[in-house]
């Protein structure tokens, strides 16, 4: 069952709606610098509910028309760089979103419902953008989101093919709600993680899981919580470099498109 | 902090986050009106309390995050701002990612309070308000200056709260207090 982060990055067609998560819940950077070098096209990203430097590398490479999502931000090393002067240049759509109206799109999939209500957004000028929302009385009518793929990175995948995600359950949520899941992960557990009554509160299960894996610090730049922390200097090494279309280019060619040393840390 | 009363939820939390149901659950707990106090703030905010985090004059910032939603259904919502100018401060914003009813604004020189519109209640210290603020506002004729704050305040904020920022804002712990 589990494959290289290349295989899973084979598996995404061009212009699939892509699910990712935020760059503080498990994204799966391995499998997105596999993406970049395999040259995908058209991508359609949805943040669930924001996105960071994972969309930002794969905008800056080139792989993205469309983007849904309610941010796209380095955290505090500031605005992501390749999103904004791709936005500004009108090289890709934004399709501008607020995190609770994510958030009930993938929830309204997961139980089959066409719609969910969102209260509050209605005086939102977001609304007006938004052809699909529907705004009626006190709530706005957001219609299910429904993800080709989910990718994330998992601290375990198991023998029966569950992952254990822990506490981020907007990805257990991105991966109900989607046709495929994929899924890098650190370690592999012998085992059922679903017959550890102290582990399954955590796990998405292999009903879910379409494939998995092994990526050992598979999401670093980014964090591991209780394995590895946030390459604090490596991302704001990145966010200096991507300023520049030339400054992002040299990037790529140091850290995502030689495949050795991107999983390694600075 | 030590008033089993009073509880502060740091959304960016590297470690020991208060969710345990992933990122919707601070909307949900929002949207039942369990969260009393709200801090956002804008990239543009203007005369009528709307705060813009999408996009102004050819300029693309991140996104509106949640804002459009926590505003609405937060009680007390202060909004704040850093730099206080012309160009943060603008009579109206391009994109109003959220509008509400805020309790107050606050930014690097002054303090508002909203009664429907904007009143000066404090500088910081001695400037050309009007000046310097793009929106139409309220003032009385003596404006006071904000109280600086106290010792206490000022050891609390240097010693356990910068230690609590810099856990999860290390560049801001920084910059502001010189730790790491």
């Amino acid at each position: 069952m589990a494959e290289q982060p290349e295989a899973l990055a084979a598996r995404i067609p061009d212009g699939a709606l892509l699910a990712l998560p935020p760059d503080y819940s498990l994204v799966a950077m391995e499998v997105v610098r596999a993406l970049i070098r395999k040259k995908i096209k058209g991508l359609r990203l949805l943040g669930v509910p924001i996105l960071g430097m994972s969309a930002d590398l794969l905008i800056g490479a080139g792989c993205v028309a469309e983007v849904e999502t309610s941010a796209v931000s380095l955290g505090e090393a500031g605005l992501a760089p390749r999103f904004t002067e791709a936005v500004e240049k009108n090289l890709i759509k934004v399709k501008d979103a607020t995190c609770p109206a994510v958030h009930a799109g993938l929830q309204a999939s997961e139980k089959g419902v066409s719609f969910m209500p969102v209260p509050g957004i209605g005086s939102s000028d977001l609304v007006k953008e938004r052809k699909d929302w529907i705004r009626q009385g006190e709530v706005v009518l957001v219609p299910a989101i429904r993800p080709d793929v989910a990718l994330f990175h998992a601290r375990w995948a198991d023998e029966a093919g569950n992952v254990w995600i822990g506490r981020r359950r907007e990805l257990a949520t991105a991966a109900h709600a989607s046709k495929i899941t994929l899924v890098s992960f650190e370690e592999k557990k012998a085992g059922d993680m679903l017959e550890d009554e102290i582990l399954a509160p955590g796990v998405v299960s292999s009903i879910y899981v379409t494939a998995t894996a092994h990526a050992p610090r598979g999401a670093w730049p980014l964090a591991m919580p209780g394995v590895y922390g946030v390459d604090d200097t490596h991302v704001s090494q990145y966010a200096k470099a991507a300023k520049t279309r030339e400054g992002f280019q040299r990037y790529l060619e140091e850290w995502v498109l030689t495949p050795r040393k991107s999983s390694s840390p600075a | 902090m030590s008033d089993p009363g009073f509880r502060v939820s740091l959304q960016q939390r590297r470690a020991a986050n208060p969710f345990t149901e992933g990122s919707r659950e601070l909307f949900d707990l929002a949207g039942q009106g369990r969260i009393d106090t709200f801090f956002l703030g804008g990239a543009q905010i203007d005369g009528t309390a709307a705060i813009n985090l999408v996009r102004a004059d050819g300029k693309r910032f991140p996104g509106s995050f949640g804002s459009a939603y926590m505003y609405a259904v937060i009680r007390n919502t202060i909004l704040f701002r850093e730099e206080h100018s012309r160009r943060s401060l603008v009579p109206k914003v391009e994109f109003a990612s959220a509008r509400g009813q805020p309790k107050a604004l606050l930014t690097g020189k002054a303090l508002f309070s909203w009664q429907g519109r904007f009143r000066l209640e404090s500088v910081h210290e001695r400037f050309d308000v009007r000046a310097e603020t793009g929106f139409d506002f309220d003032a009385p004729s003596e404006v006071p200056l904000t109280p600086p704050p106290s010792n206490e305040e000022l050891d609390r904020l240097r010693g356990p709260v910068a230690k609590l920022v810099a856990a999860d804002y290390p560049d801001f712990a920084k910059r502001v207090w010189g730790i790491n």
